[in-house]
């Protein structure tokens, strides 16, 4: 068993818990095992960094500062804007000695830089062979890896993947039997930042993302962050109103799709929660990966009130 | 007794606002030997070098020492003011107060007292140095024209007008370069082949000019006058004195869809093949990687259609050693690939093509006689997107510089599709317009306000395929700030010009510099600007940076005209700084002891022994001789010497130990 850090941040325990669940669904059959960072708080994405640039990284200092003292060298990370939180403070607290002064100053704590946040796609790409070889139900569909901006973004400080075309998804979807569909949106933005304050907006960019992953002949979407998930899931209903359509194309996290290629069942993975039912079209009527329209009566409709939980 | 002169330069305030010149020169006064001690502003001006002659008329100096900028820059300047006034020019030497003190150093005390010890240093030096005569050697009349685009063909063609011999190296089957690519050329929409392919022809005629097509710069040595140069002739597999190039071969070539490199892709061509119909020599070539015959042991169609027996399958690669005086390196440039912009789908999409592949289309000698026709279905699109800067300009993920050629040559495409497709919409995407030059700017608002090509001010984010149209997304940052998709029906990528492959290796042969991108660096950026840091060795045209033809032509030019200045003299000065054997009073003659461990060592074979014999012809020893014809004055030989019998005039080890002792 590899003892790893976790961070689950604020998602992973409200509207991703599924995301939690799946993780912690998949982790034993990699031999991994996750070590809570102590007395962790909020990583202050979304808005601290807006209102508040010595609380943005402050906030963060903190986590990882306890991480350190918690014997914790590399963390996990799932949560995208989490992450992306992590390696702005450790970028900027590097290039600026002061500035990591007045940070300790503010947390009271020592920092040292020695914990290192990984996100979920670098975490599994390095156990791509474990998970092929425990891929028992090969996932085959035709996915659409969705990255959205916070792993990627800004190139010059996250330097994961190739930012504008990123593959690691990608392959580790290929490495558990799905078939990802060259698509265009990949790093497209989809709103996040302006899901509670202009869910006109969201409907309008992520039911661009979905309407591109069903004309490239997706099933999936397959996706590595809560507010990812959450604008093309629960948004569902905004996106379909928009668009006119039904899209009933679902969104899994990275974890449920290797979950469910490790044989899982899918309430292990937390499926049941997800407002778009999770759904694929029967081989024989994939004809060739055509559009995930289902055009039948019950699909999740507006609104959405009846979330199983 | 020593009566050294002490000149120290202000160069404005490059060493002057940082240096405490005045105190340098007050304390390089009180330094034994020194006679004479002043600063002034300027000392590379006509005012300060007449103080440098005034002062060794009247004080008798016996050495100068002048602290200045880089001995690079201007030691030849006041070597010269020191000869003029009759001292002898090796007896004047320079301490770097510019680049090696005030330049890298913030005012303060300890930078003016490094002037001062960079000062005593030569002062001690200069007290040991010896009158040398500058070496005389021959001009070899020749020069080599590396490269045969537009910028070799035209330094080829002058210096070959001038009355000297030239050698042209060309790696491809034939010359022409980029050039012969090209539809029409900007500002005036002359066809590219017209004004080029006659010049091509001179070349080959040219009774002056030696051409070698399909051939590479192997090695080179030696110095200015005197270079050494081995050309690899790469087997064509083809007798070039038989071949009448009638190309029944490249009809009969069984192996027809090799991608031509000359159309970008865009067209075929045989395994056999001669790049172009205009290709100069007319001569073809195999492709061996290619050719059925060379892959599977069977074919030979060409052997048996050549009505001349022309076909040479067993030919080999031929070195050819040749002797020249002057290089010319022209050798282009190259356009840069896109795989760190996957967003603009180049190689994924077809119908995304490079701003050279757009010439091929527009060609009318192109695969598509000249009709613009994407290459996916071979429709006529009728919106095109041109995106100017894809590449250039773009410190974060592609080159930081301006390719320069873009913003003229994509207002031409637009214009020429526009031209030839009257209803067609033409977009252009760009940052700025940068159209400097005769007539360029005219020619844009041309294309503007005349052939209705769009122009939006703003960069594309990404280029997707949707319902069989590539959908462009940009930003018009002029009206509204408002994100903007055309749903094109081709889109042309202004990539960034870069240096051509293989001109990393080239420049070490060479002994060349370049820059951090791979262009060739010129002496100096403006002063300099068709000379290398290695005498003997012009650059021109796009080898140096991306530049459009009229810029190319006029310094292929500049570097005929430097390489003729060249060749106008029977003989070269050359700097006497080499490696002597010591000769010593009878019964010694010299302290070498005929060891050889020099003779081996020497990385420019200018070292041989020679017999020291008495007047009777009777052998008294062996010992080192060096060449001065071929000494480089690098000092290996003296670092190995065991019993310090070679030693390098100018730099002895006495005149280094005393500098050493000053500090």
């Amino acid at each position: 068993m590899t003892r790893i850090g976790y961070y689950p941040g604020c998602s992973l325990l409200g509207t991703a818990r599924e995301y939690d669940e799946s993780l912690r669904a998949i982790l034993p059959r990699l031999g991994v095992e996750l070590v809570d960072v102590p007395d962790w708080n909020c990583c202050g994405a979304s808005s601290a960094h807006m209102l508040n640039h010595e609380l943005s990284l402050s906030l963060p200092a903190r986590i990882l500062s306890n991480a350190e003292k918690g014997g914790i060298t590399d963390m996990l990370v799932p949560c995208a804007a989490c992450y992306n939180r992590f390696v702005m403070t450790i970028h900027e607290l590097n290039e600026d000695r002061a500035l990591r002064d007045r940070v300790a100053d503010i947390t009271g704590l020592d920092y040292r830089g020695t914990v290192r946040p990984l996100n979920i796609l670098e975490f599994l790409a390095t156990r791509t062979e474990a998970i092929k070889a425990k891929a028992a139900l090969p996932f085959e569909h035709k996915v659409a890896c969705y990255y959205g901006c916070l792993l990627v973004r800004p190139p010059q400080v996250m330097k994961f993947d190739r930012c504008e075309d990123p593959r690691t998804m990608d392959d580790l979807m290929t490495a558990v039997g799905a078939d990802p569909v060259d698509w265009a949106f990949k790093v497209e933005c989809c709103g996040a930042g302006l899901s509670i304050t202009r869910p006109v907006m969201i409907g309008r960019l992520s039911g661009k993302i979905v309407v591109n992953a069903v004309k490239s002949g997706a099933e999936a979407i397959i996706v590595a962050c809560p507010l990812c998930h959450a604008n093309l899931d629960m948004r569902r209903s905004m996106i379909n109103r928009m668009a006119g359509k039904n899209h009933a194309i679902p969104v899994l996290y990275i974890t449920q799709a290797v979950g469910l290629a490790m044989g899982l069942k899918k309430r292990e993975l937390g499926l049941h929660r997800h407002l778009v039912k999770v759904r694929f079209p029967e081989r024989e009527g994939a004809h060739h990966g055509g559009p995930a329209v289902v055009l039948e009566a019950h699909v999740p409709e507006a609104g959405a009130e009846t979330k199983e939980v | 007794m020593s009566r050294i002169g002490v000149f120290i330069c202000h160069c404005g305030e490059n060493i002057g606002a940082t240096v405490d010149c005045a105190r340098v020169a007050e304390e390089a006064s009180r330094i034994p030997g020194v006679s004479h001690s002043i600063d002034y502003k300027y000392m590379c001006s006509d005012p300060g070098q007449n103080m440098i002659k005034e002062a060794i008329r009247e004080k008798g100096l016996t050495g100068v020492v002048v602290g200045a900028c880089s001995p690079r820059m201007h030691e030849p300047t006041f070597r010269r003011a020191c000869a003029e006034a009759g001292l002898n020019p090796y007896l004047c030497e320079m301490a770097n107060l510019r680049e090696h003190c005030s330049w890298v150093h913030e005012k303060s005390e300890a930078t003016t007292r490094k002037a001062f010890d960079l000062v005593k240093i030569m002062v001690e030096k200069v007290k040991r140095n010896q009158p040398l005569l500058p070496i005389k050697v021959p001009v070899t009349k020749t020069a080599l024209v590396i490269g045969g685009g537009i910028a070799g063909i035209q330094a080829g063609l002058d210096i070959a007008n001038a009355g000297h011999k030239v050698i042209m190296v060309e790696r491809e089957p034939s010359i022409g370069g980029h050039m012969s690519q090209l539809s029409e050329t900007f500002p005036t929409l002359d066809c590219s082949q017209c004004i080029l392919t006659p010049r091509m022809v001179e070349v080959a005629q040219h009774p002056n000019i030696t051409l070698y097509t399909y051939s590479e710069l192997e090695g080179i040595e030696g110095f200015i006058g005197n270079f050494k140069a081995k050309i690899r002739k790469k087997a064509r597999c083809v007798d070039e004195k038989l071949c009448t190039g009638c190309g029944m071969c490249t009809q009969k070539c069984p192996t027809k869809k090799i991608p031509s490199e000359f159309n970008t892709g865009l067209g075929l061509r045989s395994a056999i093949y001669v790049p172009f119909p205009q290709a100069v020599p007319n001569k073809p070539v195999i492709d061996k990687d290619h050719c059925t015959f060379f892959q599977k042991g069977k074919c030979k169609v060409c052997e048996k259609v050549c009505p001349a027996k022309a076909i040479r399958y067993d030919q080999e690669d031929e070195i050819i050693e040749v002797d020249v005086g002057a290089v010319v390196l022209a050798t282009g440039f190259d356009v840069l690939g896109t795989d760190f912009f996957p967003e603009y789908g180049y190689g994924r999409y077809r119908d995304v093509i490079n701003g050279l592949q757009f010439e091929r289309l527009a060609s009318a000698s192109g695969p598509t006689i000249g009709v613009i026709q994407r290459p996916s279905d071979g429709k006529v699109p009728e919106t095109v997107v041109f995106v100017s800067c894809a590449g250039s300009r773009d410190p974060a993920k592609g080159i930081e510089y301006c390719s320069k050629i873009c913003c003229m040559y994509t207002a031409k495409h637009a214009m020429l599709y526009k031209h030839k497709v009257h209803e067609g919409n033409a977009y252009v995407f760009y940052m700025d317009i940068r159209a400097g030059g005769k007539m360029y700017d005219e020619f844009v608002r041309r294309a503007i306000e005349e052939d209705d090509v769009k122009y939006v001010r703003g960069r594309v984010s990404r280029i997707y395929e949707e319902d069989g149209k590539l959908v462009v997304k940009g930003v018009d940052t002029l009206l509204d700030h408002e994100p903007l998709e055309i749903r094109a029906d081709m889109v042309v990528l202004a990539t960034a010009g870069v240096a051509n492959s293989g001109a990393e290796e080239l420049a070490q042969k060479l002994h060349v510099s370049y820059d951090q991108y791979r262009f060739f660096a010129e002496a100096h950026p403006k002063l300099r600007p068709v000379e290398t840091n290695t005498a003997g060795i012009f650059l021109a045209g796009a080898c140096q940076s991306p530049r459009d033809i009229p810029e190319t032509v006029s310094q292929a030019s500049g570097a005929a005209s430097k390489v003729a200045g060249l060749f106008s003299q029977d003989e070269l000065t050359r700097e006497p700084l080499i490696a002597v054997v010591n000769r010593t009073a009878p019964p010694l003659y010299s302290t070498c002891t005929g060891c050889g461990l020099c003779v081996p060592a020497c990385p420019y074979q200018a070292i041989d022994m020679e017999e020291i014999r008495f007047r009777d012809g009777s052998v008294v020893k062996s010992a080192a001789r060096v060449n001065p014809g071929l000494c480089q004055g690098c000092g290996t030989c003296v670092a190995l010497c065991r019993v310090k019998a070679i030693d390098l005039q100018g730099y002895s080890n006495e005149q280094v130990y005393a500098e050493l002792m000053a500090l």
